[in-house]
């Protein structure tokens, strides 16, 4: 148990160079904002 | 850059990039964390020989070795996916239904709806080709969106309920499925059209720019009286109509709102739950954002995340857009790459046909890259959606050292060449709001895990 760092995530890019790319997800700037383009907060429809 | 560390609201967060991976840590480890590089743990010892007991030291290195074991720190920077080196297949478009506006706000894009052409509306059979160019264009790709957007869509409904029954039969005779959206000023917004749209699983933007001196300050109606009251009875009665799902109440905050936190808050205080509230952007005019107001924009969303949180544990939350950071189940590298996908995957549709990169290039006529009519392989311009495709955060040289690089999707190409006259050069007031918006949502979602004991 590590006492000075909690990592609160399990997330792990890498894992996804190969695996990801389907296209399924919704487009980032299609709703809600319009004016940015953030990314990180989509969801992996996978 | 690999790491990326920082204070917010009493927690330090050191976050490694190419894995993502959010490490909440104590004050030794976050100054441990200016020297360490992975494989000085000398230079640690003696650094800190003096601050720190050695024992402590000794063990706060044994955790970081086996966090860069675990490769969730200093992970090395990631490759291109070989799927981004594919042809771009179409996923969504941006119907532009109406050229025409029945407000005249300020701060409108969109030249109070008209682009800078005639005032126009799509034609049934222009909507028809756009779905065809989708489902011709987006391979065996199943989900593809539609956005019927303006100037102000509600002006066509004739054309917007042809489209949809359309897509509809077309969704059962190809297998693909369409998940439409309107975004909408509100003012038309009467029980029958919101029906309909309840009836259609069709999601809602609504525009609201929170306090009434606000909202009537940046959208009156063409003889200048204030839409607020029209537009809030509108929105609220629709959102409570189904059931405050399925839609963002969005707002645009300028320099004549600087706090705009009390505008979310506004808004959530009169029991919308869905909120977007996004800053303007805008060259030389008196409500523009400039790099001087920075502190106090981050000022606000600090507030702002406090508050977000305490009514969060109060069981009166609301969501903030850019607060509903996945930590765990984010997009992939290939859509943090891809971004919004303007020019390759997705396309604003004029009234007339004609194809944009997005609907904030619409009339800028350097980027016109078609016309749904004679599109069925795809674009005619085909320069243009290749450059935009390696237009990605590791292609630009500010972005590929950025350490929002896997968050921002490299920023909105549209205001980069409004700023800069070019697509690979980022708006830097976008930029560092982006970032402060995304401390702010990695110290909420790291509180949010903590506190659940996950």
């Amino acid at each position: 148990m590590a006492k000075h760092i909690i990592t609160v995530n399990k997330a792990s890019l890498q894992e996804t160079v190969h695996t990801g790319g389907c296209g399924e997800c919704q487009t980032s700037c299609q709703s809600a904002c319009k004016t940015s383009c953030t990314v990180g907060n989509q969801v992996c429809q996978k | 850059m690999n790491i990326y560390k920082f204070y917010a609201n009493g927690l330090y967060i050191v976050l490694d990039i190419n894995s993502g991976a959010i490490h909440v840590v104590d004050k030794m480890v976050y100054d441990i964390m200016d020297v360490f590089d992975g494989s000085n743990d000398m230079e640690v010892l003696k650094a800190f020989a003096g601050q720190y007991d050695a024992g402590e030291l000794t063990e706060v290195l044994s955790e970081l070795h086996q966090l860069i074991t675990d490769k969730k720190l200093f992970t090395p920077m990631l490759e291109v996916p070989l799927t981004f080196s594919q042809e771009p297949l179409v996923k969504s478009v941006c119907l532009h239904v109406a050229h025409d506006c029945n407000l005249r706000c300020g701060y409108c894009f969109a030249g109070t709806g008209d682009f800078g052409h005639d005032r126009g509306m799509m034609s049934k059979e222009v909507a028809e080709q756009a779905i065809e160019f989708i489902i011709k264009n987006s391979g065996p790709r199943i989900n593809s969106e539609i956005d019927f957007f303006g100037g102000e869509p509600l002006m066509n409904m004739d054309t917007v309920r042809h489209a949809v029954t359309y897509v509809r039969r077309r969704e059962l005779e190809t297998g693909k499925k369409f998940k439409l959206t309107l975004t909408t000023n509100g003012v038309l917004l009467n029980d029958e059209i919101t029906q309909y749209l309840n009836d259609n699983n069709i999601s809602l933007v609504l525009s609201l720019d929170g306090r009434q001196f606000v909202h009537d300050n940046m959208r009156p109606f063409a003889n200048g009286q204030g839409s607020y009251d029209m537009v809030l009875k509108n929105v609220t009665k629709a959102i409570q109509s189904r059931n405050d799902q399925n839609y963002y109440l969005r707002g645009t905050f300028t320099a004549c709102n600087l706090d705009f936190a009390a505008d979310v808050l506004d808004m959530a205080d009169k029991g919308c739950t869905q909120l977007s509230v996004e800053p303007v952007v805008s060259k030389d005019s008196k409500y523009a954002l400039t790099e001087e107001h920075l502190p106090i924009l981050f000022a606000e969303y600090d507030k702002l995340a406090e508050v977000y949180l305490e009514r969060k544990r109060s069981g009166q939350g609301f969501d903030f857009f850019h607060f509903n950071l996945d930590i765990n189940n984010g997009p992939c590298v290939a859509k943090r790459l891809s971004g919004c996908g303007a020019g390759h995957e997705y396309f604003a549709v004029t009234p007339e046909g004609d194809l944009y990169p997005c609907h904030q290039f619409v009339g800028r006529e350097e980027y016109l890259l078609g016309n749904v009519a004679d599109e069925a392989d795809g674009v005619k311009n085909t320069v243009l959606p290749k450059k935009f495709r390696q237009t990605h955060v590791l292609t630009k040289a500010e972005c590929r050292e950025c350490w929002a690089r896997y968050y921002c999707g490299g920023g909105c190409h549209a205001n980069a060449d409004l700023f800069n006259q070019n697509i690979e050069q980022p708006y830097k007031i976008g930029c560092e709001l982006q970032k402060k918006r995304l401390e702010c949502a990695i110290m909420i979602q790291a509180i949010l895990m903590l506190e659940s004991g996950k």
